[in-house]
């Protein structure tokens, strides 16, 4: 019998960068194959590719045995391909079953047919075991029940074969149950299901063989039954990396970050990072490890200003910070390296040396009181281009005309050259080159030999490992573990990461 | 390629150029279609243009519709779309008018006179403004919705409401506020421009308020430019979750930015009353505001690019007059080529941008492919 799906030799190049090099999948029928990938591994694309959103470069694509080229999302629902994205696209003031037949209409007469629509929807919700009340609205609904309408609607187009983006992530954990229930259920119907995630616990319950897929490669395909978090943990990391030792301790007694007590809520109230302590030292660099979406970007959105912590207090060099704007604790010496440099890091349409600027507008050389002092904008980041290496024309380019690499190898610049006490880095090699990878790791290695304090967050464990003094594991917002990182290899971390060690059966 | 920097002038000016053929051509379909002819219409447009009395026209319609570019332009740059300019400086010229005249039973000196008018004006812009500003920052009420209808409120309720109240002549045939002390009126300019012109003919004051629109244009250009709280507003413009990270506060500067606009929409209508009719009625100039966010869209919130945009528009102001009293042609040809230019170039703009920006990623690549560099690899481009 032919795959679902089969994919070989795909490429896709982005300006710059190659998103996806020479990917092979194959996919059987009627299993769940999940991908994995850290973030901006290539899985994204590879789904648009496979949905029909973007044409790949090189490369065939078959699907139940038979080439086909795509050149819309259309022609991959005509194929019986159905993507359920991780963001719902459903319309809230509108019904159930509105809903569902939305674009694909059925009708008598010029009139809607809702009769015949309900009718369908009744059949594919018995074929599959999955059960709506057409007529609910979609705003009273649960995310979770809103999840099963998308995937509703995909089947209602006759999709044979789904695909999941990373479809956990804004469920609780008793949804996700429901979830892997009607996955499990639908694959017993004879559905395939592609299933994208990087949270490995859930990859390994639900899927039947998984694809790790990094830096745009595919790295190998497995059964699920055959490996543990660790070697799926280790698959995507990685281990021809250039280590990013530390080298000699250089931590101090002096608290340079205090956070006690910290508790934020998420919207809907639910304490997202849960009563958390942590303290750096100057000359520290603490790891924060841990699954994305356990509570690591609200802690250090509340440790820079941008998301009001509900209670607890955060202490600079012995100041109380906890209720000081933005501004003020910038001002005050925190440095901050944001995860995504695109959202909260730069200023694509400005010239560098107005990026260079950002978070630091305030203070010298940037201005003088009032005023911003030009001149002494553009020799300071061209002295940031020349000591960290960004690559340039000029400093008068626009930062989206800079690779990953050197629009990140310029905001560490900008952060480290403004002499932090305490900087925050969230993931800071993520996405770049290994180059430029290396540089970051030796400027935050330097910077800590001056001194400096470092919360570091990052999924890629062994950079967590080779850079941390301490690391500490976060899971669903609370810290769970305090680790030495001497003392522990990817693996192990990886089982405390997904819980499995704290539950004794890793 | 050639020479990059002429390319990239050549660019920079191909967009107005291409916009300004369209919409000659454009306008010479429609003036032929319409029985006109067209190179009779362009030839009268420009032989009144070479005239120094046209030329002050021009400056004097040019002024108050700078004005309204520069205070949609504030919110622009935020990416505050305050449609409420109108509103803004209607309300305000009609407080100013009213101050001015109950001023006028006061012994002052004429600038403190006219100092307290313009004031008032931008005063009242400012609370108009800054109440959306603050509806904004409070409720998260957008700020299209309320500029748009605090324009009602403004033109069809306070002042369509109070104006009855004030009227000093009910016999006039244009009913208003009471003439405001001639102490208080600004100076026209004629005498500064005939230094260097021949003598303006009589009819033709260059409006006072011009002075305020350069220096208008001055503080504009530096303060969004070379001053901290620019670089704020500017990077919040272009993105606001990264000008968060680096310390702006948001609502802070919504609300300023609002505040602000409101102050120069405040001064839109000055030359009617400092300078024109020293009064505000029934005939009151209408539209200025709409016509700013034009001037703001075509500049590209540029203090220079409102500059000539607004001198082009104030042109074609003033030769839609002529075009009216020689009636070889509609007057009306005037707006069909303001809207055509403003369209065309708004496309061209957006045209020209996507190829700087290519030329721009070329450069930089190949600034990248150093000696000793390695080539870009693989990144994470999953978006």
């Amino acid at each position: 019998m032919a795959p679902a799906i089969e994919l070989i030799g795909i490429t896709k190049r982005f300006p710059g960068v190659i998103a996806n090099d020479n990917i092979n999948l194959t996919v059987a029928e009627g299993e769940i194959h999940a991908i994995c990938g850290e973030n901006g591994a290539g899985k994204s694309t590879l789904m648009k590719i496979l949905y029909g959103m973007q044409p790949a470069d090189e490369g065939v694509m078959r699907v139940f045995g038979e080439e086909v080229t795509f050149s819309s999302p259309n022609d991959a629902i005509e194929r019986g391909i159905g993507m359920v994205h991780q963001h719902l696209m459903l319309a809230d003031q509108m019904s159930v079953i509105e809903n569902v037949i939305l674009g694909s209409e059925p009708t008598k007469r010029g009139v809607i047919d809702f009769d015949a629509a309900k009718a369908h929807l009744a059949e594919v919700g018995r074929a599959y075991g999955l059960t709506v009340d057409p007529d609910d609205y979609i705003d009273t609904l649960e995310i979770g029940e809103r999840q099963r309408v998308e995937i509703i609607k995909v089947l209602y187009r006759g999709a044979k074969i789904l695909i999941l983006d990373e479809p956990t992530a804004v469920l609780v954990p008793q949804e996700v149950e429901e979830l892997f229930n009607n996955l499990r259920e639908l694959k017993q119907d004879g559905a395939t299901i592609i299933f994208i995630d990087h949270k490995l616990q859930e990859v390994l319950e639900i899927s039947d063989s998984i694809t790790v897929i990094r830096r745009g490669k595919t790295v190998a395909t497995v059964a699920a039954s055959e490996v543990t978090a660790g070697d799926l943990a280790e698959l995507m990391v990685g281990e021809e990396l250039p280590s990013p030792e530390t080298g000699a301790s250089t931590v101090t007694t002096d608290v340079a970050l205090a956070v006690t007590d910290l508790t934020v809520r998420d919207d809907d109230g639910r304490a997202i990072v849960d009563n958390v302590s942590l303290q750096v030292h100057r000359g520290e660099i603490l790891g924060v490890a841990g699954i994305e979406g356990n509570g690591q970007s609200e802690l250090i959105n509340a440790i820079v200003g941008t998301y009001a912590a509900e209670t607890g207090s955060i202490e600079m060099a012995g100041r109380d910070i906890g209720s000081a704007s933005v501004r003020e604790r910038r001002e005050g010496g925190l440095g901050y390296v944001p995860q995504d440099r695109h959202r909260e890091g730069l200023l694509l349409d400005a010239p560098l040396w107005e990026n260079a600027a950002l978070g630091h507008q305030t203070a010298a050389p940037y201005s003088k009181g009032f005023w911003v002092d030009r001149p002494g904008s553009r020799s300071q980041t061209q002295q940031i281009r020349e000591e960290f290496d960004v690559r340039t024309p000029n400093v008068d380019v626009s930062a989206r005309a800079l690779s990953g690499g050197n629009q990140q190898k310029l905001i560490i610049g900008r952060e480290m050259t403004a002499e932090p006490a305490v900087l925050i880095a969230a993931h800071p090699t993520r996405g770049i080159d290994v180059g430029a990878q290396a540089d970051v790791w030796n400027q935050i290695r330097q910077a800590r030999a001056n001194g400096l304090a470092t919360l570091l967050i990052s999924a890629d464990l062994d950079e967590l490992i080779g850079l941390s003094d301490t690391i500490v594991v976060m899971y669903h917002g609370r810290l769970v573990a305090t680790l030495d990182p001497a003392e522990i290899d990817p693996r192990t971390l990886g089982s405390y990461m997904t819980g499995a060690a704290l539950k004794g059966d890793a | 390629m050639t020479n990059p920097l002429v390319r990239r002038i050549g660019l920079a000016l191909a967009a107005p150029a291409l916009a300004a053929v369209f919409a000659v051509v454009v306008s010479a379909i429609v003036l032929e279609l319409s029985g006109s002819n067209s190179i009779d219409t362009f030839g009268t447009i420009l032989s009144n243009g070479f005239q120094l009395e046209t030329f002050v026209d021009t400056l004097n319609r040019a002024t108050p519709l700078f004005l309204a570019g520069v205070a949609a332009a504030i919110g622009f740059r935020m990416n505050l779309f305050n449609i409420g300019v109108e509103g803004q400086y209607i309300l305000a010229a009609f407080a100013a008018a009213v101050v001015g005249a109950e001023l006028n039973r006061f012994a002052l000196p004429g600038f403190l006179h006219t100092l307290a008018i313009v004031a008032t004006a931008m005063f009242v812009g400012a609370v108009w403004a800054g109440l959306s500003g603050l509806l904004k920052v409070t409720r998260g009420i957008n700020e299209v919705i309320s500029t748009i209808m605090l324009n009602f409120v403004a033109t069809g309720g306070i002042v369509a409401a109070l104006l009855p109240k004030v009227i000093t002549d009910p016999t006039a045939p244009n009913q208003g506020t009471e003439t405001i002390a001639e102490r208080a009126w600004l100076p026209d300019l004629n005498g500064v421009a005939e230094v260097v012109t021949r003598e303006i003919g009589r009819g033709r004051e260059l409006t006072g308020v011009f002075l305020i629109a350069v220096v208008v244009a001055i503080a504009y250009h530096v303060g969004v430019n070379r001053t901290v709280f620019g670089f704020d507003l500017r990077s919040s413009g272009m993105n606001p979750f990264a000008a968060f990270a680096g310390g702006v506060q948001p609502k802070k500067m919504v609300f300023l930015s609002m505040v602000l606009s409101g102050v120069v929409a405040g001064l839109v209508g000055m030359p009617e009353i400092l300078s024109d009719n020293h009064a505000y009625d029934q005939g009151f100039v209408q539209g200025l505001g709409f016509g700013g966010i034009a001037i703001a869209l075509l500049g590209r919130n540029s203090a220079l690019g409102m500059t000539f945009a607004a001198l082009l528009f104030g042109f074609l102001d003033s030769s839609s007059a002529v075009l009216q009293v020689q009636a070889s042609a509609s007057a009306e040809i005037v707006r069909i080529m303001q809207a055509t230019f403003l369209l065309a170039a708004v496309v061209a703009f957006e045209f020209v941008n996507r190829i700087r920006q290519r030329d721009e990623v070329a450069r930089a690549s190949a600034a990248t492919e150093t000696p000793n560099g390695p080539t870009p690899s693989i990144e994470g481009a999953s978006a």
